[in-house]
């Protein structure tokens, strides 16, 4: 244990008014004739960042991080890359390497050669492309196979190649489209954490692009929740889960149980929701910053919420239902809890026996509460 | 019952399963052969019977008689069977230096026309496979759209186009370019036109294929690791269009070097290639056995280098 004197050191340079970033994005659209991948996204990426592009398929990640490469050039705003405007820049001039969704290694060529290619663009004397090819296969431990070619790889080996071929020319920032989106499931959990390590280890500064929200959480410093071409939310795993900015962001991370109400008291400490749905008050633990009246909606995440068989006293912070299914996953349990309006309710419950004395079952009659701080007001 | 079918009884279930379960096996067994015959079948009735004949006749010698030339196998006497294989022809292509030329003329002509198609043909296919999609279709319609006129009609329009007060000359002699008609049907260079004006659509379409079917993401790729559009071109592209080019090449090659048509049409009386000394000799001189030493003697040229040749390619093939 440290002792408590010494503070430790928080990555956080988007905390630092000081901070200079290495990527910004300013007012950034794209069109496709009629069609708006990206809507004016405003973002600032800082070095040795490891920053997520995260949202559903067509959400307009995938044409950022290629306007980032310079293979789309923006319609509006501009991209700066270590105070460099990149407008005029063409791809093979900017100081970024892309890693492709399908790789993208040339087939005619070995392993070394692929790897080797791009420091041959830069007339790097031979001995040093040798050396640094070297390097970067030993780190990505694909030497032994340096003589193949990637139609010989499986697909984890394919992965690694490509990127030692993007490290190789060390630049300031990777762009990772989907890197692990062709992994099965075990592979693709055991890669993330040697891609952070990876990360870790060259300083270099790291912008992927997935739709996998947990890889997102378990990889980035920061991620950016992207919906219908604009960025809705940027923080940290932490700030993106446990506080939602907008709707669509509490509904695409995680899962969320949201009820509807007006605000009936907004106070410093806390604000007190009407909610008709569940016939009860809701009291959240935070200032919710709108007029009294104002719709709003109160979002539970459903590890949150306990579950007992007697009535509360008040009906505050309270659902009242009746168990409808159960997803039983090993560790923890979902129980599907059917209000009286017909909507469903999710809460999960840890596992911690075998069998609980107070196992519950179909159709139990059950009350749901949490505690105002564990609740969230959103603005709608 | 209008048909006239007899009304046959209801089956039974099971024999009836048995039965359609037996047709299975056997169309399971020889169905496979079955498919790949007819092929194997043409190929032996139209391709290797026919060459086995001119072999035989290759070895033979000529008469003044239906056929022009003698029997390989006869009775000498009584009970003996002779066969007389008679190797002299096959000499005479050694001895005359007229059959020689013409193999090395043909050579010389296919392998500079198919140098023509690919530096044409590259571009063409290139433009097309990189066209966008809703026009890909007509461009390649247009490459192939001189296949639905007689090929003979169209190397008589280029007899038209390049004769002395043809359309070529008129309208050089009318921009002042030249003063005099140049010569250009009956030499060397209209059967190159001829040939790489004939055999492009050859080289363009297995060209297309491999440049349509190539991933563009690597193109990317080279870009985003500092290449330039041109070398991009030149160390992605290029090699991975190879197979095409290869593919194109034979195509129009092999067909070019006994081309006869072209040359006896559009070529002059100087223009030495071997199907036309082949015609010369079969029809002109009548001398059916020395004609099929020609025959056999430009198959085995043609046909040895390429056995040797995809015999390698396999190999490299298994091995990357």
């Amino acid at each position: 244990m440290a002792p408590p004197s010494v503070k430790q050191h928080v990555f956080a340079p988007w905390n630092d008014p000081d901070a200079k970033p290495l990527i910004r994005i300013e007012g950034v659209s794209k069109s496709f004739g009629d069609f708006s991948a990206v809507n004016k996204v405003d973002l600032d990426i800082y070095p040795g960042e490891f920053f997520s592009l995260l949202g559903a398929s067509g959400c307009g990640k995938t044409t950022l991080l290629r306007m980032l490469a310079g293979f789309e050039i923006p319609s509006e705003g501009s991209i700066s890359i270590d105070g460099v405007d990149m407008t005029d820049i063409p791809p093979y001039e900017r100081p970024v390497n892309m890693m492709f969704q399908s790789y993208a290694l040339f087939p005619h060529m070995t392993v070394e050669q692929n790897v080797a290619f791009g420091l041959k663009q830069d007339r790097m004397p031979k001995a040093r492309i040798a050396e640094r090819v070297k390097a970067v296969l030993d780190l990505v431990q694909m030497s032994s196979l340096a003589a193949r070619k990637p139609q010989q790889l499986s697909g984890g080996q394919r992965q690694r190649v490509a990127l030692a071929r993007c490290l190789a020319k060390e630049p300031k920032v990777l762009l990772l489209d989907e890197p692990l989106a062709a992994l099965d499931k075990k592979l693709r959990e055991q890669t993330q954490l040697e891609l952070v390590n990876i990360q870790d280890r060259v300083g270099i500064t790291f912008v992927m692009v997935t739709h996998d929200q947990e890889e997102a959480m378990t990889m980035s410093a920061r991620i950016g929740v992207m919906n219908a071409g604009s960025i809705e939310q940027v923080g940290t795993p932490v700030e993106i889960y446990e506080y939602p900015a907008t709707t669509f962001v509490a509904d695409f991370i995680g899962t969320a149980n949201m009820f509807d109400g007006v605000v009936a008291l907004d106070e410093q400490s806390h604000t007190v929701v009407d909610c008709q749905e569940l016939d009860a008050r809701l009291v959240v633990g935070h200032s919710s910053g709108v007029a009294v009246g104002a719709p709003v909606t109160v979002m539970v995440r459903p590890e949150k919420m306990m579950v007992q068989r007697e009535p509360p006293e008040e009906r505050v912070n309270c659902a009242h239902g009746v168990v409808s299914d159960i997803a039983y996953l090993g560790d923890i349990s979902i129980y599907h809890v059917r209000l009286a309006s017909g909507r469903k309710v999710q809460v999960a419950l840890t596992n911690l026996r075998h069998t609980s004395e107070q196992r519950l079952t179909w159709d139990d009659e059950v009350y749901l509460t949490w505690h105002p701080a564990n609740s969230l007001v959103l603005v709608q | 019952m209008t048909n006239g079918l007899p009304l046959r009884p209801p089956h039974p279930q099971a024999p009836k399963m048995r039965a359609s379960g037996g047709l299975r096996a056997f169309s399971r067994r020889w169905g496979r052969a079955l498919v790949g015959l007819p092929p194997y079948a043409w190929l032996a009735l139209f391709f290797l019977i026919p060459f086995l004949i001119v072999l035989k006749i290759s070895f033979s010698e000529t008469q003044a008689a239906v056929p022009p030339y003698q029997p390989l196998i006869g009775w000498a006497e009584d009970a003996v069977l002779q066969i007389r294989l008679n190797l002299g022809n096959y000499r005479y292509l050694f001895e005359d230096e007229l059959y020689f030329d013409a193999y090395l003329n043909s050579l010389k002509i296919a392998g500079l026309s198919t140098l023509c198609c690919l530096l044409i043909g590259y571009p063409m296919a290139y433009a097309i496979a990189r066209a966008p999609r809703t026009i890909r279709t007509p461009l390649l319609m247009l490459v192939v759209l001189p296949f639905w006129t007689s090929f003979l009609i169209r190397v008589y329009a280029w007899m038209g186009i390049l004769k002395n007060e043809g359309l070529l000359n008129a309208f050089l002699l009318w921009t002042g370019l030249i003063d005099q008609p140049l010569q250009m049907l009956e030499t060397d260079f209209a059967v190159y036109v001829g040939i790489v004006y004939s055999y492009l659509p050859f080289m363009v379409l297995p060209l297309y294929a491999t440049l349509e079917k190539m991933d563009l993401s690597l193109l990317e790729a080279a870009a985003d690791l500092g290449c330039r559009p041109f070398r991009a071109f030149r160390s992605v592209t290029l090699p991975l269009s190879i197979p095409g080019m290869i593919a194109g090449s034979m195509l129009v090659f092999i067909p070019a070097v006994g081309e006869f048509v072209i040359p006896d049409l559009l070529g002059g009386p100087d223009t030495l290639m071997i199907g036309r000394v082949l015609w010369s000799e079969f029809f002109d001189n009548r001398d059916w056995p020395v004609a099929s030493a020609v025959a056999v003697a430009m198959l085995v040229l043609l046909v040895a280098p390429i056995m040797i040749f995809q015999h390698t390619q396999n190999k490299s093939g298994e091995t990357s």
